[in-house]
């Protein structure tokens, strides 16, 4: 049944398609201007004549970038921080979520209730630092010392993921994980071979979260390492950002690319490696925002 | 078997007498060896819970440690001791902070300062970040070729996946101040040209500008978040049965009857919800944010809890000032926990939905 279209309907249609594009570009404008001014003459850039397309491309900041070795430095530990740190919060969220999707575990009700009131109380800032300053001399005991490895095991987890992925496990047909020890498969097994399986995509989308999470972090790592070659990148940029600020935007500044174009080409290389893979990841992310509610 | 409320004796309907339950003596039982019957229990399945102690010890450590640390907040702050070894000091922190005096005289007017910008910052948020995403769910819905939806829908949830520090780095860059040899940011010229700001204010920086925070901090809320937060919506949307609309248009509805009377019912639960936990979220204000952007120019609207006490507590602000910024911090969060419970019990009433 195809009914003509009111003329307020359509202006209301032509509205949203208006509408829509405007936010799309205002949303995507920034990056492009970033990129473009990476890449722009450093007098268009200056007196700001590079509004959308790059002018006069050179690559000059690129590659003065690439060749200081603090950028790569703090390339390599981000890249440490979301690998290791996405592996340790995974590990510790699968196997605390696998647990606590069992109805047969004791205290299931005080071990959730543990886990979910950390999402209403935090401690806040300063004794969060307080408290690290103390663990950290626990785990200096232990033979843990390095900064990097304390980052990891310390932040970045989330109960949110840690709720959804035990529903995730509970969505799981108890009869499978029967037959499975019927065929005298152990614990770990039937974690292994019938719930991770069978619940890919949450753990997936929680994979990419915490991936996210840790390569975007930002105020726990400069505050947690005191060794600035530790520093990962995005501490890094607001470094740079911060001195291009107190500097007057580097007042003096003698090189063959503008001081902006600087700050420009960190965030894009900050960016093009979420750009590459967010067409992929994209659709994960859309569906994990729909598991929002708590089952009890 | 009627229920005599003494869970031991159960009524003999035959004979109309009390007698005792048989079960009983095996309740007792359980009950007497009840730590050890756990005990086996855990034995016998000792993998599950060997599962569950990382996650146990990560959040011990780091996320309730923490609030001992808490405890600094009621006693003398010493750098030099571990909380346990301080002197308790009563309520004087929380006193500075809410009425003055003590060692911080002036101590409480930044307090309050900071509690109402926290407070303000959310407010403007939810009045106008919240319904944003509503608004572009809506539009969305209407747009029918699949493609060109997603692409739209794609470039608009994108802000949300960069980091902090590129959101705030460009935002800083955008409105940046003009200096000798270098134009103002992009956005202020633009802003400047087309009369929304003086060509003054744009060459000092929006950022050095008390007056234009709280609006540069909404707008790139709405630009980082509302996309993203478009999702739970549209979810709902897609979710109503393509019956339901045919039966609007069989009873003669147009389209504005449609919205009115299918699509935005179907909507409300979402709705309410969302808009409960924005409530109960109200002083849990995001720091990182706050702190990239704002300067010592513009702590009047920009100093919000969390980065108060961030300045007391850790960049240095002599004796006494970590107690008081646990104190401050005790005050924002436990005000914060209260507005949680209290969201999630009136969703529960209302909705029968509660999210924790």
């Amino acid at each position: 049944m195809k009914r003509r279209l009111e003329i307020s309907e359509l202006i209301f249609r032509i509205l949203s398609y208006v509408f829509l594009t405007v936010f799309a570009l205002c949303c995507l404008y920034p990056f492009v201007y970033a990129i473009s001014a990476s890449i722009s003459g450093k007098h268009a850039v200056e007196y700001g004549e590079v509004i959308l397309l790059p002018r006069n491309v050179q690559f000059d900041a690129f590659s003065a970038m690439f060749n200081n070795n603090s950028f790569w430095n703090s390339y390599t530990n981000t890249l440490f921080l979301t690998l290791f740190g996405t592996l340790w919060s995974m590990g510790v969220s699968i196997l605390g979520a696998y647990a606590l999707s069992k109805k047969r575990l004791l205290f299931r009700k005080t071990f959730n209730f543990f886990l979910v009131f950390t999402m209403w109380f935090s401690a806040g800032i300063v004794p969060q630092f307080l408290n690290y300053l103390s663990t950290k001399k626990i785990f200096a005991a232990a033979g843990i010392v390095d900064e990097k490895w304390l980052v990891v095991i310390a932040m970045g987890m989330a109960a949110m993921n840690i709720i959804l992925l035990r529903n995730a496990f509970e969505g799981v047909p108890s009869e499978i994980e029967e037959a499975a020890i019927v065929d005298g498969a152990t614990e770990f097994q039937v974690l292994a071979k019938v719930f991770i399986p069978m619940s890919k995509s949450t753990i997936a989308t929680v994979a990419l979260f915490f991936a996210i999470s840790r390569w975007n972090g930002y105020f726990w790592a400069k505050q947690m390492m005191t060794n600035h070659n530790e520093w990962p990148l995005q501490v890094f940029i607001q470094d740079r950002l911060t001195y291009y600020q107190d500097s007057e935007q580097m007042a003096g500044w003698n090189e063959s690319y503008a001081s902006d174009s600087m700050i420009y080409a960190l965030v894009v290389c900050s960016i093009i490696p979420i750009l590459i893979i967010y067409p992929f990841i994209q659709k994960y992310f859309a569906k994990g925002t729909n598991v929002g509610g708590v089952k009890e | 078997m009627k229920d005599t409320g003494r869970d031991f004796l159960v009524y003999d309907e035959k004979t109309g007498v009390y007698r005792e339950d048989p079960e009983q003596a095996v309740r007792d039982d359980v009950e007497k060896h009840y730590w050890l019957h756990v005990g086996r229990t855990i034995l016998k399945d000792w993998r599950l819970y060997v599962m569950l102690i990382p996650m146990l010890l990560v959040f011990l450590f780091w996320r309730y440690f923490p609030m001992y640390e808490l405890l600094g907040s009621f006693k003398v702050s010493d750098d030099t001791k571990a909380v346990s070894e301080q002197m308790y000091s009563g309520f004087s922190y929380f006193k500075s902070l809410l009425v003055g005096g003590y060692q911080f005289t002036t101590m409480s007017e930044t307090f309050w300062r900071a509690l109402r910008n926290t407070f303000l910052l959310s407010f403007y948020g939810l009045c106008f970040g919240f319904p944003m995403p509503i608004i572009l769910a809506l539009f969305f819905n209407e747009i029918r070729s699949n493609i060109s939806r997603s692409i739209l829908q794609v470039a608009s949830y994108l802000p949300k996946f960069m980091s902090t520090v590129v959101m705030t780095t460009l935002v800083v860059m955008l409105v940046k101040q003009g200096a000798l040899t270098t134009s103002e940011g992009i956005l202020s010229q633009a802003l400047a040209s087309i009369g929304l700001i003086s060509k003054e204010t744009a060459k000092s920086g929006l950022l050095n500008d008390p007056g234009f925070f709280r609006a540069i901090y909404q707008i790139s809320g709405v630009w980082e978040g509302a996309g993203y937060g478009s999702i739970v919506f549209f979810a709902a949307i897609i979710a109503i049965s393509p019956t339901s609309y045919e039966a609007a248009q069989i009873d003669g509805a147009n389209k504005w009857a449609q919205m009115r009377y299918v699509v935005l019912p179907s909507m409300l639960s979402t709705i309410v919800i969302m808009l409960i936990t924005r409530i109960g979220s109200l002083l849990s204000i995001g720091y990182e944010k706050v702190l990239l952007l704002y300067k010592q120019s513009t702590y009047v609207t920009a100093d919000v809890v969390s980065t108060f006490s961030y300045r007391m507590g850790l960049e240095g602000g002599g004796a006494g000032s970590k107690g008081i910024a646990s104190a401050a911090e005790m005050i924002n969060n436990v005000v914060g926990m209260l507005l949680v419970i209290g969201a999630n019990t009136i969703s529960r009433k209302a909705s029968n939905t509660s999210l924790y």
